[in-house]
């Protein structure tokens, strides 16, 4: 760093930013379109959230819509559905982690494991596939395979089983969701820890080899305890996220009969406010939604931090 | 050539590693066969279907279903909208992330870590679903073109992909543009957008298969039948015990019980380009979530 580039970066945003305007002038220039985007596309609309302490309407706006304090979260927290809709979406969550996060590292165990490289990059094409798929067409084909005529049903016919209605038992919606996740995502997801696995020195591999280690052993005392800040990132990240399920999918999967189990905190704010209208009551569960998952990342980095000496900043 | 002097390996690595094929190859098949099923069905006879003798195999041989599909006017308008969305939105993501992300990463330019900061603010922090619906009906967006391509243009995830893949072309690359008497913008355009080929590919191939498989922009902000995207008419073919009951009109003829070689066949026709495009995203994609997952 020359000396007139470290006076700089001591001076003041006021200015850096003189100093901008005389001579990168042009880079001034070519951030303008991007913060314009993001202004009006992300920021602007944060500016919205405080329709949640609003009795919102539309015809007024936000200027003219009465402030009514937290009486939305109030109506919020008092709502029958209230305690239904924060246990799917913690429990809907909970399974995520419990079986879609160790996936991905298992596969990507497995396929370590694999010797030929051709049969390898094989199975890493086949699992990456499904990744590629819109959720419509992965619900499509689920229903068309676990419809009354559909295929598993079929299967289950010729072990004399009675049919099962998949979509409209609440019994199978958990399963379904997070099978399907699972079957769409792990290969993808595996990438990283893939990534993760051919950073480890292949010399530990050999000494662990002449010291009577067999490969299965190797998996846990080498591969394993390699890949951990990997873990520790991704895992982080999933807990932050344990609040915001993927409901794209299951508003597509969702009906009445299966809201009991499958209605979480998004799908409940998507049909307030786009059918009923609710504005300011859908704001304030968007909100409360939010600020939830902001609250989850942030302690499981803190967590992480204090007994794992691994965060994410 | 086999060696000869090579050690075998002990008993139990051999069982374990038979053991881990025959996951993998199960693994295999799980993923595979729904893709063997929907293309087996949309081929198929649809009484075959109907009788639930297809399962792996086609039996008997229909085209008739990709007929009634390619034919249908809802069909066509909404695939051509799909292709405009996804052509349109992705060269606007294009140029949106590349010019965000050349002066950010510029270590001359002093405001780039408060730019920087706005972006990353985005990361974590949302209006939400309702707020955002109202801002976007405040512009007068609400069921147009635009609102299909533009929201989702920047977003900062892409930029800071951009950014770290700019950083590493040479310095000295510009500086001796800039002896040359080359402006920035000449610069970015000439020497940084060529060299950037891969990152554009990635970025450029992954927002195009998000736009062409997305369907709940649509479904928020759009009411209009002729704007809408492949998958809101697949969602209508598909999914029609769905509880969304105001669309089912505007299909009916469509979507009124459509046969499961229908169903198959729209899923196969919808899904083809981004599975030939797929094979090219693959080189690329590997590398650019290692570069995506270092930090920074």
């Amino acid at each position: 760093m020359s000396t007139t580039t470290r006076k700089i970066s001591k001076m003041s945003f006021y200015s850096k930013f003189l100093y901008d305007w005389k001579c990168n002038r042009s880079f001034l220039m070519m951030s303008i379109p991007g913060l314009i985007i993001i202004a009006l596309f992300a920021y602007y609309p944060m500016v919205g959230v405080l329709t949640a302490f609003q009795d919102y309407s539309l015809f007024k706006g936000m200027g003219g819509s009465e402030w009514i304090g937290f009486d939305n979260f109030r109506r919020f927290f008092a709502d029958p559905n209230f305690y239904r809709i924060v246990k799917n979406t913690f429990l809907l969550g909970l399974y995520n982690l419990l079986w879609s996060f160790p996936a991905p590292i298992v596969l990507a165990l497995l396929i370590n494991e694999m010797v030929h490289p051709r049969i390898k990059r094989f199975v890493q094409t086949a699992t990456y596939l499904p990744y590629f798929i819109s959720v419509v067409v992965i619900v499509g084909i689920m229903k068309s395979m676990f419809s009354d005529t559909g295929i598993v049903n079929d299967m289950l016919a010729t072990v004399d089983a009675s049919p099962i209605q998949f979509f409209n038992e609440s019994g199978f919606f958990r399963s379904m969701y997070i099978g399907s996740d699972i079957w769409q995502g792990v290969g993808y997801s595996s990438i990283l820890y893939l990534a993760a696995i051919s950073g480890i020195d292949t010399e530990m591999y050999d000494a662990a080899k002449i010291d009577g280690c067999s490969r299965f052993k190797q998996i846990f005392l080498i591969t394993l305890p390699s890949m951990r800040p990997t873990i520790i990132t991704l895992f982080i990240l999933a807990v932050g996220s344990i609040v915001s399920v993927g409901f794209e999918k299951i508003l597509l999967m969702y009906s009445p009969a299966t809201y009991d189990v499958a209605d979480v905190i998004s799908t409940y704010v998507y049909r307030k406010g786009m059918f009923d209208q609710d504005y300011g009551f859908s704001s304030a569960i968007g909100l409360f939604n939010s600020v939830v998952s902001i609250i989850f990342l942030l302690s499981a980095n803190f967590f992480s931090k204090k007994f794992l000496d691994e965060g994410l900043w | 050539m086999k060696n000869p002097n090579r050690i075998r390996d002990p008993i139990e690595d051999q069982v374990f590693l038979a053991i881990v094929y025959i996951i993998l190859a199960i693994t295999v098949l799980i993923m595979l066969y729904p893709f063997a099923y929907v293309l087996s069905v949309s081929i198929s006879d649809p009484a075959e279907v109907m009788a639930g003798k297809v399962s792996f195999y086609p039996r008997g041989f229909d085209k008739g279903a990709y007929q009634t599909m390619i034919n249908h006017p809802v069909f066509y308008t909404a695939y051509r909208n799909t292709i405009l969305y996804t052509a349109v939105g992705t060269l606007l993501t294009l140029f949106f992330t590349s010019i965000t992300a050349y002066p950010l990463s510029k270590d001359k330019f002093q405001m780039r870590s408060y730019i920087a900061q706005i972006y990353i603010v985005t990361m974590f922090f949302s209006g939400g679903m309702i707020p955002t619906y109202l801002a976007f009906k405040s512009m007068n967006l609400i069921n147009t073109f635009w609102v299909m391509v533009l929201p989702g243009a920047l977003s900062a995830w892409n930029v800071i992909l951009m950014r770290s893949f700019f950083r590493n072309i040479p310095e000295a690359l510009s500086e001796s543009a800039q002896i040359d008497g080359a402006s920035n913008l000449q610069i970015y355009a000439r020497i940084y957008l060529p060299l950037s080929k891969p990152i554009l590919a990635t970025i450029g191939l992954f927002t195009a298969v998000g736009i062409w498989n997305g369907y709940f922009s649509a479904l928020l902000y759009l009411n209009d039948n002729t704007k809408y995207p492949l998958q809101m008419i697949l969602r209508s073919i598909l999914i029609t015990a769905s509880v969304d009951p105001s669309d089912k009109g505007a299909y009916a003829d469509l979507t009124h019980s459509p046969t499961e070689s229908l169903k198959m066949a729209s899923i196969v026709i919808s899904t083809l380009p981004i599975m030939c495009i797929y094979p090219f995203i693959q080189k690329y994609f590997v590398k650019s979530l290692m570069v995506g997952s270092i930090k920074g």
